[in-house]
């Protein structure tokens, strides 16, 4: 890739966005709900259980919190298999008719962010936890009642958290190939759109949606600040 | 809060995903080099004009869209492995096979030659010629039709690339793109199907350098996954496919797809096995 590739790649892109290419909005389009709606499960089960590991002391809670680190780092390709197996015809759950929809899709995203945003979440409201317990104690507050009181006061700091998980489940390919199967139309996303390009040899134009996909996601990013930006400002 | 207040708004973006059990639709597991050079871009559209059924495709290595169709996950196949295809039916998975269509394999390479096969037309003696000067060649060392026939041509050139394993006999383990960009960026030769070769955009000094020969012809078949092995299989849909794209409207679509006025695939469904 030398210099004039990434020009054509520039130009690429915005003709790409110019003229509002058909394909790529529904492209861009499933990607992002895609990701969002994992995003959604992930926060509904990774949030609440961050918390209460941030709160609660029970034995065997340090492996709980050792195998969420760790599972943080758990290879895409590696999950996206686990769940083709799963969902496939000849697997437990073929019965659903799931594989090859964006709905396998949603779901091996959130296999995958729901231990980043346990982890990170269990960190952050820890520190919070620290500060807060005596006083929580006082109202004679139990671990189960302080979650969402945590939750809560955390809520801004959770946000980064989340935009994490956003990240994670916008940028992967290796998952969402396997059980997505990349079918045009149907579940083909920006990032296996990019893989099929470099496949092709279109290096441009596999660039080119690189970059749209990168500015989508400063646009997410952007926006998240700017409404913690609004509600730190109402919240005094 | 603002994860409460917005979980809801994510969770609908979650529900309104397309609603897509469709009508009528099936799902086709397929090879890299249909989907990749563009055909079925060209031939699908029109099969959903005549019959109303989508076709999903899934472009995999042959061997893996074989084993997709083993595990019920395809309702039909479209692959290019003869011998691997014939094995899919005598096992019971499905069939029977018929043939759709055939264009051909080519041996591509860096321009400076280094193992001087331009001069011959015979591919046994180019795949020798290039064991010998142990020139770089990339397989794709993925259970691929590409890669059966790959095998297949080093064996009736009695010779055994194995030999130069991770020396000059490199097996990248994936799909044709891929395989020919990386003989692209390290000026070694590879075998391509001719369909994604004339799609494939990353040439740099890459040229064809044989071709022609009798056993570079490349054969595509088409098979129903077993309807009594896959209950849940659209076989109807499935045969419907069949029965279109072996019929004189579907042949018809394959022979005019062109690029660069170039044709990529020839229709033989009505010529013998």
């Amino acid at each position: 890739m030398d210099v004039q590739d990434l020009g054509s790649a520039f130009v690429a892109a915005m003709a790409l966005v110019r003229h509002g290419d058909p394909d790529m909005l529904a492209i861009l389009g499933l990607s992002l709900r895609v990701s969002l709606a994992a995003l959604g499960i992930a926060a509904l089960v990774g949030l609440p259980l961050g918390a209460l590991l941030a709160v609660a002391r029970f034995p065997g809670r340090r492996a709980v919190v050792v195998a969420l680190n760790a599972l943080m780092g758990l290879p895409p390709v590696v999950a996206g298999l686990m769940i083709y197996l799963l969902l496939s015809r000849s697997g437990p759950l073929g019965a659903w008719g799931l594989l090859f929809t964006p709905q396998a899709m949603v779901i091996a995203q959130a296999v995958l962010i729901t231990p980043i945003l346990a982890a990170l979440s269990r960190q952050v409201l820890e520190a919070l936890w620290e500060e807060y317990a005596e006083t929580l104690r006082s109202f004679g507050a139990g671990p189960w009642r302080a979650v969402p009181t945590l939750l809560w006061d955390g809520r801004f700091a959770l946000l980064t958290v989340l935009l994490a998980g956003f990240g994670r489940a916008s940028a992967e390919v290796g998952a969402v190939i396997l059980v997505g199967g990349n079918i045009e139309g149907a579940t083909r996303t920006m990032t296996t759109a990019i893989a099929l390009e470099t496949s092709k040899g279109d290096l441009p134009l596999a660039l080119a949606l690189g970059l749209v996909l990168m500015v989508i996601v400063l646009g997410v990013n952007a926006l998240a600040q700017l409404l913690r930006d609004a509600a730190l400002r109402r919240a005094g | 809060m603002v994860t409460r207040r917005w979980l809801p708004a994510l969770l609908l973006c979650g529900i309104a995903l397309p609603a897509w059990a469709q009508d009528r639709s099936i799902t086709l597991a397929s090879t890299t080099s249909t989907e990749q050079s563009g055909l079925f871009g060209h031939v699908l559209p029109i099969f959903a004009r005549d019959t109303g059924i989508t076709v999903r495709v899934v472009a995999l290595g042959t061997g893996q869209a074989l084993d997709v169709g083993r595990r019920g996950d395809a309702d039909a196949l479209l692959v290019h492995d003869q011998a691997a295809e014939e094995r899919f039916v005598a096992e019971g998975h499905g069939g029977p096979r018929r043939q759709v269509m055939y264009n051909d394999f080519v041996l591509v390479g860096p321009g400076t030659d280094p193992a001087h096969i331009a001069e011959t037309h015979d591919v046994a003696a180019a795949l020798l010629r290039i064991a010998a000067a142990r020139a770089p060649f990339i397989s794709r060392g993925d259970r691929s039709g590409t890669h059966a026939a790959e095998l297949r041509l080093w064996q009736q050139a009695g010779a055994d690339p194995v030999t130069g394993r991770g020396q000059w006999y490199r097996e990248v383990g994936q799909g044709m793109g891929p395989a020919l960009n990386t003989a692209a960026a390290q000026n070694a030769y590879a075998l391509t199907d001719r369909g994604t070769w004339l799609a494939f955009r990353n040439r740099q000094d890459l040229r064809i350098l044989v071709a022609g020969d009798t056993r570079l012809l490349n054969q595509y078949g088409v098979l129903a996954v077993s309807p009594q092995r896959h209950p849940h299989v659209k076989a109807a849909e499935a045969q419907a496919f069949i029965g279109w794209i072996t019929g004189p409207a579907g042949q018809a679509a394959i022979a005019g797809y062109r690029i660069h006025g170039e044709q990529l695939f020839f229709p033989n469904a009505g010529s013998p096995g």
